[in-house]
């Protein structure tokens, strides 16, 4: 795929070059590894200092500031630390990890080994999906590589400093995304995210030694903010949202695919109508699901109004949302982790919820109470509403259930099979209460099926 | 990792394994079967020699991937879930593949292939069943794209 | 138990009430010390904490401080700005620290427990009617206490295996279980048996044992007692009886010098089960499977149920006579037993000395299994040491009785429970002795008697015993002994009255007892007395002992240093 003309490729910058494939060679040809020995010129603090002057925000889906959490690291407790690399790309309707790893891998390696001496980390890993199985291979490849050139293992760069990175293969769970999940995965079991407090992994993480779990977009910018300087890097995008962003647009467009653009470069609707081609001839769009399936759905018709951070007004509708972190975040929902899911008007809204209740039903670890039982009770509602069961009741049941839902698990799992439900049904709820009086007809005129 | 060398080796990971697993590493088998069962990857019985997974998330659903799945199931004659009689095919409509921009995905063993909806989904059966899938233009996979930019 | 010191205590506000707790204990614990219930599934104060029922959610604050000055931040009416955490936190991993603000009232809490308790229900299956559970089930419980009182479920409910045998002792109803993993946790952390595990996931995950391998440790049991619902129930007391018919004793378990307290549930003089009850310096909340078969002694077939003298069924009052005219102005051996009560093994103390009698003791020993079976089998031997029945540590036979018999030094026995065929005693050099028997349960010895008194089991008594870390623990009587039988206790004092004529009469009550004890012991048991003793068990100074080479091993609240408690 050809770059897009607005976009500015930092991650991506050679991706999709065709004379560029994910060997060594290409990377040095193109100045890599050159950034970990300015890094390794400096000393470790001043590494993290300059991430954290950066902004850099988590690009896996919380958009929590990286340096900020690498300042939580216990490094008091004289316990080895551990860096994991979150390549466990699972949150529906993202798909730029996989581009990085499969295209880029050196890059990764690169910002982990940077990374791992901004911590003191002695030995790190990548938790990378099973689907993946090429990009597991890519990645043990490049590593051989990094390591057959010092850039990797022992004796980094001719240096004292060692650091290990060795690829975990997952087995198939989307909870392994969520950090301590990962972590409990990492170390062979089941994989229940752990109870915070006290298992912060920045104090009791991997093997209950302080860990730093960044994600694979978020690990390659730390490459690049060491190679132009926080601050410079602070300077694209926007304050608070800085960088470039990798977003992923699926679902009903013309051109659906991966576009890297500075935070707040264009809005959602240059991003679907522009970017995107728009939709389909004849279609007119319905909704938009901004930032991966957890985060909560925006209506085509909406208009958002409220105050920004900074003070300043805004009336939106759901074209004029700025696409960075903040934007979607203010009317309501959030970037997530970049996965922009478009539904034009031949969706059945209803059927959609049903999708989506399903993955999360089926994705819910069983722990905790309330997502085990909720997210399955969720799935089994809107299940029988398209089966031709729907109540009129059935929209504030699924809001209810939803709402004891949230806030109230483990981990953030509750929140991302909450948030669709409470969205959808909120802002559907005409389609929800009329699914009751659907007739068969009405049912099996839709080609389109999505349960 | 053990788990998955061993499903590599023998296509499953059954109670056997499960023991033997235990055994090396010094732990209950009980320990193993917990995992196995939990993540859909690992498996107690073998997939069919060729083992096809469609994507059935909203990102690929929204591109037609139930259809794609109906339609496999009618030509590969096995039911998603399932595995053919004669352990040829087999067939798993499956949660997110992390490829959504070119849905409806579809992964043949280890291969990814992206866009296969509609009719492009009858023709991807037949080369499958014909065993001409790898020597097709049609359907080049996500990662035998990759390979050709390294050998080049 | 041991209170905190003073220091260790910290204020927190207690919906909005000022209280003192231990400082770092969690708000469940906390809220209970206050007569807050704060309900709860998968916690329990034994096990580490998973936090994943959610039923113990609760909110919580903490005076906000400004964060440049570090000072705190004050409402408008002077008082400090309480920071609430935005979302309910589970009280089972929040420890209170000092100024920490908790809510356990409030519409929240309210809303979040009926939430939790409706997400339990709806898979479970409504067979309360015919669920052991039923009567001490948490579900049933909190569903009235914090449920909303009607479903909104009419989907399907999940099918899981209703009937699997996890092992001999042990039955698994899945589609009761709620995921607690207080089995799991159990079998890992204390049992070190780490057999049970979830399969599957989600909702579908499914409690199990791996195929071939079972639940069957010694400790199996206690995953039925910490089932907060009927999932795991035990395979001898399924659907036998209705728990609210069932009366509950205190007890101690005599299977080991560990002396587990437990509880004896009975109904109408019919011992039905036995469970444990919780004491964090000897048991925690947990006691042996074995332990619990005990009761079946109370109608094994071998129990001595009349009194004889010479084969002939006489009334007691008889044998004690017969006894009597035994033991008195001959050469007398008494054989005691660290299977009695610190009582009886005080009065058979006053027999020794009022017939100036030759004393053996022997211990009985196995396995140590460093959790809560110790290889002294004997629940009492430290009672015999304080009595001063024996000063050496007692070995596992009767050798030197057989000895003394055998050079004709003994002619009446006064045997107390104890098989002596088995103790390695011939029984050649027992063909010239009289024998007195005292015991329960009819062997070989019993049978050689000229007279067998016949007495109660420990479930028809009361008594005391000295366990491993000498702690002494009374235990109440359970049930009713059979007719026409009397407590060792009485039997004993009635034949010291007749061999001391001339004395005052002993108290044949155990109060009496205890009177007559304190005159003798009061530098180890003080002004004790036996009822405030079943209130609150104490520690005795054992140093006196700690050159003994006690046979128990390190194992829960345990440390063998000597016999002494760490």
């Amino acid at each position: 795929m050809n770059a897009h003309l607005q976009e500015r490729r930092i991650i991506l910058k050679h991706a999709d070059d065709p004379s560029y494939s994910n060997l060594i060679g290409c990377y040095l040809r193109e100045g890599g590894y050159e950034t970990l020995k300015k890094a390794f010129a400096m000393k470790p603090e001043e590494v993290g200092e300059e991430v954290l002057k950066s902004g850099v925000r988590g690009r896996g889906g919380a958009g929590f500031p990286a340096g900020m959490k690498w300042k939580f690291l216990d490094r008091k407790s004289g316990k080895p630390i551990y860096l994991i690399c979150n390549a466990d790309e699972s949150e529906p309707g993202t798909f730029k990890d996989r581009q990085i790893m499969y295209k880029d891998p050196h890059q990764l390696i690169e910002g982990m080994m940077i990374a791992a001496y901004a911590i003191g980390a002695k030995q790190a890993f990548i938790y990378i999906r099973a689907e993946f199985h090429e990009g597991a291979r890519i990645l043990n490849r490049a590593i051989q590589e990094a390591k057959d050139n010092g850039y990797c293992g022992d004796n980094i760069l001719g240096s004292s400093y060692s650091c290990d990175l060795v690829v975990h293969r997952g087995a198939g769970a989307y909870i392994c995304g969520e950090e301590t999940g990962l972590i409990e995965s990492l170390e062979g079991k089941r994989p229940n995210p752990r109870i915070k407090p006290p298992y912060f992994p920045a104090v009791l993480g991997l093997y209950q030694c302080p860990t730093i779990v960044n994600n694979v977009e978020t690990l390659c910018n730390v490459r690049h903010i060491i190679e132009m300087g926080g601050e410079e890097f602070a300077k694209i995008g926007k304050p608070n949202n800085t960088g470039t962003r990798i977003w992923c647009v699926s679902g009903q467009v013309m051109k659906p695919g991966y576009y890297e653009f500075e935070c707040g470069a264009l809005t959602l609707g240059e991003m679907i109508f522009g970017v995107c081609g728009g939709l389909r001839p004849g279609r007119s769009l319905k909704a938009v699901i901004p930032g991966g399936s957890s985060s909560k759905i925006l209506r085509a018709d909406e208009r958002f109004s409220g105050k920004l951070k900074d003070g300043t007004e805004f009336d939106w509708g759901l074209e004029d949302i700025p696409l960075d972190f903040d934007g979607p975040a203010s009317v309501g929902s959030m970037s997530g982790s970049g996965g922009i899911i478009v539904m034009d008007d031949t969706v059945d809204i209803v059927e959609a919820m049903a999708n989506i209740n399903a993955f999360y039903a089926h994705e819910s670890c069983g722990q905790c109470t309330p997502c085990r039982e909720g997210s399955l009770w969720m799935r089994k509602i809107t299940q029988r509403m398209c089966s031709g069961g729907a109540r009129e009741e059935d929209a504030d049941l699924l809001l209810s259930v939803a709402n004891q839902i949230e806030g109230r698990t483990i981990c953030a799992f509750g929140e991302a099979a909450a948030w669709p439900t409470q969205s959808f049904v909120t802002k559907f709820r005409d389609d929800f209460i009329k699914k009751a009086s659907e007739t068969v007809e009405e049912k099996n005129s839709r080609k389109l099926q999505l349960i | 990792m053990v788990i998955h060398l061993v499903q590599d080796e023998l296509g499953a990971v059954n109670d056997f394994a499960c023991e033997w697993i235990a055994n090396r590493l010094d732990l209950q088998p009980i320990n193993i079967k917990e995992l196995v069962t939990f993540y859909p990857m690992l498996r107690e019985k073998p997939w069919g020699r060729k083992h096809v997974r469609v994507c059935r998330t909203l990102p690929c659903a929204l591109r037609g991937s139930y259809a794609t799945c109906k339609s496999f199931e009618k030509k590969l004659g096995v039911k998603e879930g399932h595995v053919r009689e004669d352990g040829e095919y087999s067939l798993e409509f499956m949660e997110c593949l992390a490829d959504c921009g070119q849905g409806p995905v579809v992964i043949v063993d280890e291969k990814t292939y992206e866009n296969v909806d509609g009719d492009r989904a009858e023709k991807f059966a037949d080369l499958l069943l014909d065993g001409k899938l790898d020597e097709s233009d049609e359907f080049q996979s996500y990662e035998d794209a990759l390979l050709k930019k390294t050998e080049e | 138990m041991i209170s905190p010191s003073k220091e260790d205590l910290v204020t927190i506000t207690l919906n909005g009430v000022e209280v003192e707790v231990p400082n770092g204990i969690n708000a469940v614990e906390a809220a209970a010390l206050h007569g807050k219930e704060v309900p709860h599934y998968c916690y329990h104060p034994k096990l580490s904490v998973a936090g994943n029922c959610r039923m113990c959610l609760v909110e919580m604050g903490t005076p906000m401080r400004d964060r440049s000055t570090g000072e705190a931040i004050l409402e408008d009416d002077g008082s400090p700005k309480i920071g609430w955490v935005p979302k309910p936190v589970i009280g089972c991993a929040t420890n209170v620290s000092a100024g920490m603000h908790l809510r356990t009232e409030s519409d929240l809490v309210t809303e979040c427990r009926e939430g939790i308790m409706e997400f339990l229900l709806v898979n479970h299956p409504l067979d309360c009617p015919i669920c052991d559970q039923a009567g001490e089930c948490r579900l049933q419980e909190f569903a009235t206490d914090y449920g909303r009182g009607f479903s909104r479920y009419i989907e399907r409910k999940n099918v899981k295996p209703k009937r699997t045998r996890l092992g001999p002792r042990v039955t698994l109803d899945d589609e009761r279980c709620i995921l607690c993993s207080r089995c799991i946790r159990f079998s890992q952390e204390v049992a070190k048996d780490d057999v049970l595990g979830f399969v599957d996931r989600g909702s579908f995950s499914t409690l199990t044992c791996f195929p071939g391998k079972e639940l069957s440790n010694n400790y199996s049991l206690n995953t039925v007692d910490i089932c907060p619902v009927g999932a795991l129930t035990s395979t001898d007391f399924r659907f036998k009886m209705r728990v609210w018919f069932l009366k509950e004793t205190k007890s101690i378990c005599t299977e080991s010098s560990t002396g587990c307290n437990t509880i004896i549930s009975s109904r109408e003089g019919v011992i039905q089960r036995i469970t444990p009850r919780r004491n964090d310096l000897v048991n925690d909340t947990w006691m042996t499977d074995s332990g619990r078969e005990i009761y079946k002694l109370v109608k094994a077939e071998n129990r001595i149920l009349r009194p004889s003298v010479d084969g002939k069924d006489l009334p007691l009052s008889e044998g004690i006579s017969s006894a009597v005219r035994i033991l008195k102005d001959r050469k007398v051996g008494v054989v005691a037993s660290c299977k009695s009560t610190i009582e009886e093994q005080f009065l058979t103390k006053l027999v020794i000395d009022a017939t100036n009698a030759q004393v053996y003791i022997r211990g009985h020993f196995g396995e140590d299994d460093g959790i809560l079976l110790s290889a002294d089998r004997t629940p009492n031997l430290r009672g015999a040491l304080i009595n001063g029945l024996t000063d050496s540590y007692p070995e596992d036979h009767l050798n030197g009785l057989n000895e003394a018999l055998a050079s004709g030094e003994l002619e009446s026995l006064f045997v107390i429970d104890e098989d002596l065929l088995v103790s390695g005693v011939d029984q050649e050099n027992l063909k010239d002795v009289d024998i007195v028997f005292l015991g329960t349960h009819s062997h070989a010895t019993s049978n050689m008697a000229r007279v067998v008194l016949p007495s109660f089991t420990v479930f028809e008594k009361e008594g005391s015993f000295i366990n491993k870390s000498f702690i002494v623990q009374a235990f109440e009587q359970a049930i009713p002994g059979p007719v026409g039988l009397s407590s060792q206790v009485e039997i004993l004092s009635l034949i010291i009255n007749h061999l001391r004529a001339d004395s005052d009469p002993l108290d044949t009550k155990l109060d009496g007892v205890w009177k007559s004890m304190g005159e003798v012991l009061s530098d180890l048991i003080g002004d004790c007395d036996f009822r405030s003793l079943i209130k609150a068990p104490f520690q005795i100074d054992g140093s006196k002992w700690s050159h003994l080479d006690f046979v128990e091993k390190n194992a829960l609240n345990f440390e063998s240093v000597k016999g002494v408690q760490v």
